[in-house]
């Protein structure tokens, strides 16, 4: 490291890493980048809600009554234009639209990581311990995959009652298995290599095998999974909250701003149900779309 | 075999013991029924014979066994809010949500299939790439959206079909008249849009791998027209797995019904359960849990048995 003109040295190709690889093949699909910019935009939306919001949907002092079910476009009585119209309280649609995307996306993300954490750590466990421990973590996932996804959840939530963190509880009981399975799946091939053999053979102590050596190499269809469980994670918290079964009222997602304007619809005022549903629709879209495309470039066997 | 069978029947008990005593003990927890059912202004006495009526005085565990002693004989307790038997509230119930069903998982097919065939047949063409991205869109909208949507432009802007309900019935089907038909179309499309997905990807896969296969090369090779080729050969090759595996949906058909059911007021099952869950109706909510369990074991273990005959090697390490 000492000597300084090796970093100089004229080598005008980057060196190809394996993550470098990664990006150009990723940013290679105008489809995927579009997902992923389209994403961006909602996350930085969502992020900055409180401050380019047009006005805060939970602050009482800002709401009017008298605004209420104003169409799209119409002007409030506090002079604000509801570009996406208003609900039933006088609530600005844009600005409960961008509050919810807050709550969709942080019990999204935030239940697909934890999903993740557990799920591929009991994978882990399984394909590197084997045996008896291997069939009680596998049995585990065949019966939690063997229930679809919203009749777990739905029964969950019966037990916990309503709230954000039941919901997150809700989802990642339902969502770890398919973390365990994937990576159970590409730990059992990886664990029979040298490096694992070697580590072994150092005598490394087992955590560090698992999450230092074993766990990276197992990394690219956990990605995969984690993309597309994230967008799944929105849509079934969206499901559960329009059920009623989900958030709070206080806290409004986007699946209760949508279960919110259903009454509505039926007299025509079709705008406080369509355009958080189209915020949904579009999160959805755009992650799903990273994650099909993920798909093609982490997995090796569609490599030429 | 038989041993298999008896490993996998016991299995599937130990399963259903397990979710008995999960459901109960979790719906046991969910708030107190007390609470809901007797009126805040009931005196003492009026109270205790009511929380007596309902077994509520008893410890859980006592509770839990005259539970399954009645489970056992078919009664799965009374509901709080209709006062009437839970499991007998279900069943009336259940003739709509598998009319739904069942119609959702023809659609599906009717659907699908052509369009997951030629996308199959054509993979280059611009027709089966906006298939295909349809076939992404279906997995991706969220069902109770498009349920919204649906109403809003076919019942509401065009004023073609109904909202709401089941309309007229025949002997409780819906599907029998006219009236009924028009109600169960949009329920029944909106149910189907996740399947009709999974049908076309399946297909186009199941008529990609076939058409590389010798025998339709040899079919080709001995001068069969190109139309016979497919709707012989091809067709009915892979619409044995496809029906397989749209018929081992009617599980996950009938869970998601509940979303449907709930946009649509559509008077079955899942309706019903989500009302149940909102005045914590107890029994109901156990007899219909317990009722979809035992329906889901019932059909994992028909297709591990299915799996075991056509796949011997299965046999092979069920015995080791």
């Amino acid at each position: 490291m000492s000597d300084v003109t090796l970093d100089k040295a004229p080598v005008a190709p980057k060196e190809e890493t394996p993550f470098r690889r990664f990006v150009s093949e990723f940013m290679a699909s105008k489809i995927a980048v579009g997902g992923l910019l389209v994403f961006s935009i909602i996350v930085v939306v969502a992020l900055l809600a409180p401050w380019i919001a047009p006005q805060n949907p939970y602050d009482l002092g800002q709401i009017d009554i008298m605004d209420g079910r104003l169409e799209p476009g119409e002007v409030g009585g506090s002079g604000i234009t509801h570009w996406l119209g208003t609900d039933d309280q006088g609530r600005d649609m844009l600005s409960g639209i961008m509050y919810g995307l807050r709550i969709s996306l942080t019990v999204g993300a935030g239940s697909a990581l934890i999903a993740c954490l557990v799920g591929a750590s009991l994978g882990l466990l399984a394909a590197y311990a084997g045996g008896r421990t291997d069939t009680v973590i596998m049995r585990l996932v065949d019966l939690q995959l063997s229930f679809p996804t919203i009749l777990a959840a739905l029964m969950i939530l019966a037990f916990l009652g309503k709230g954000i963190m039941n919901v997150v509880i809700a989802l990642v009981i339902v969502e770890w298995a398919y973390y365990a399975r994937t990576v159970r799946g590409s730990a059992l091939v990886e664990r029979r290599r040298e490096y694992i053999e070697a580590a072994q053979c150092l005598a490394l102590p087992t955590r560090r095998i698992l999450f230092r050596h074993l766990l990276p190499n197992c990394l690219p269809p956990l990605i995969v999974v984690g993309t597309i469980q994230v967008a799944r994670a929105i849509a079934l918290e969206a499901t559960l909250s329009f059920l009623g079964l989900g958030v709070p009222i206080t806290e409004p997602s986007l699946g209760l701003l949508i279960a919110n304007g259903y009454e509505y619809m039926l007299s025509g005022k079709y705008w406080i149900s369509f355009y958080p549903g189209v915020a949904l629709l579009v999160t959805i879209v755009s992650i799903n779309l990273m994650g099909d495309h993920l798909r093609d470039v982490l997995n090796p066997r569609l490599k030429k | 075999m038989t041993v298999y069978l008896l490993r996998r029947l016991f299995q599937s008990l130990l399963v259903l013991v397990a979710m008995s005593v999960i459901v109960f003990v979790g719906v046991y927890a969910v708030g107190d029924p007390v609470e809901i059912l007797i009126s805040p202004d009931a005196d003492q006495f009026e109270r205790e014979r009511a929380i007596r009526a309902l077994g509520l005085d008893l410890p859980l565990w006592q509770q839990y066994l005259v539970f399954v002693k009645n489970a056992l004989q078919g009664d799965l307790g009374r509901s709080f809010v209709f006062s009437e038997p839970a499991l007998q509230l279900i069943l009336q119930k259940m003739p709509a949500t598998l009319e739904l069903a069942f119609g959702a998982m023809f659609i599906s097919i009717l659907i699908g299939l052509p369009l997951g065939l030629y996308a199959g047949l054509k993979p280059d063409s611009p027709g089966a790439k906006v298939i295909m991205a349809g076939s992404i869109l279906g997995f991706s909208l969220p069902t109770f959206w498009v349920g919204l949507m649906l109403i809003m432009v076919f019942a509401v802007q065009l004023g073609w079909l109904p909202s709401t309900g089941r309309g007229e019935t025949l002997w409780g089907w819906s599907f029998l008249t006219a009236n009924g038909l028009s109600h169960l179309l949009l329920p029944a499309i909106n149910l189907a849009l996740f399947k009709i997905s999974l049908v076309i990807r399946l297909t186009r896969s199941g008529v990609r791998e076939t058409m590389l296969m010798d025998y339709v090369k040899f079919a080709r090779a001995k001068g069969l027209s190109p139309a016979r080729v497919t709707y012989v050969h091809v067709f009915k090759n892979i619409l044995i797995p496809v029906v397989t595996v749209v018929g081992l949906e009617l599980g996950s058909t009938i869970a998601f019904s509940v979303v449907t059911e709930s946009v649509f007021a559509w008077p079955g099952m899942g309706k019903l359960i989500i009302d149940s869950i909102n005045v914590l109706d107890r029994p109901v909510i156990v007899a219909y849990l317990m009722i979809i369990v035992l329906m889901f074991i019932v059909i994992n273990l028909i297709v591990d048995i299915l799996y075991s005959v056509l796949d011997p090697r299965v046999r092979l390490e069920g015995q080791a």
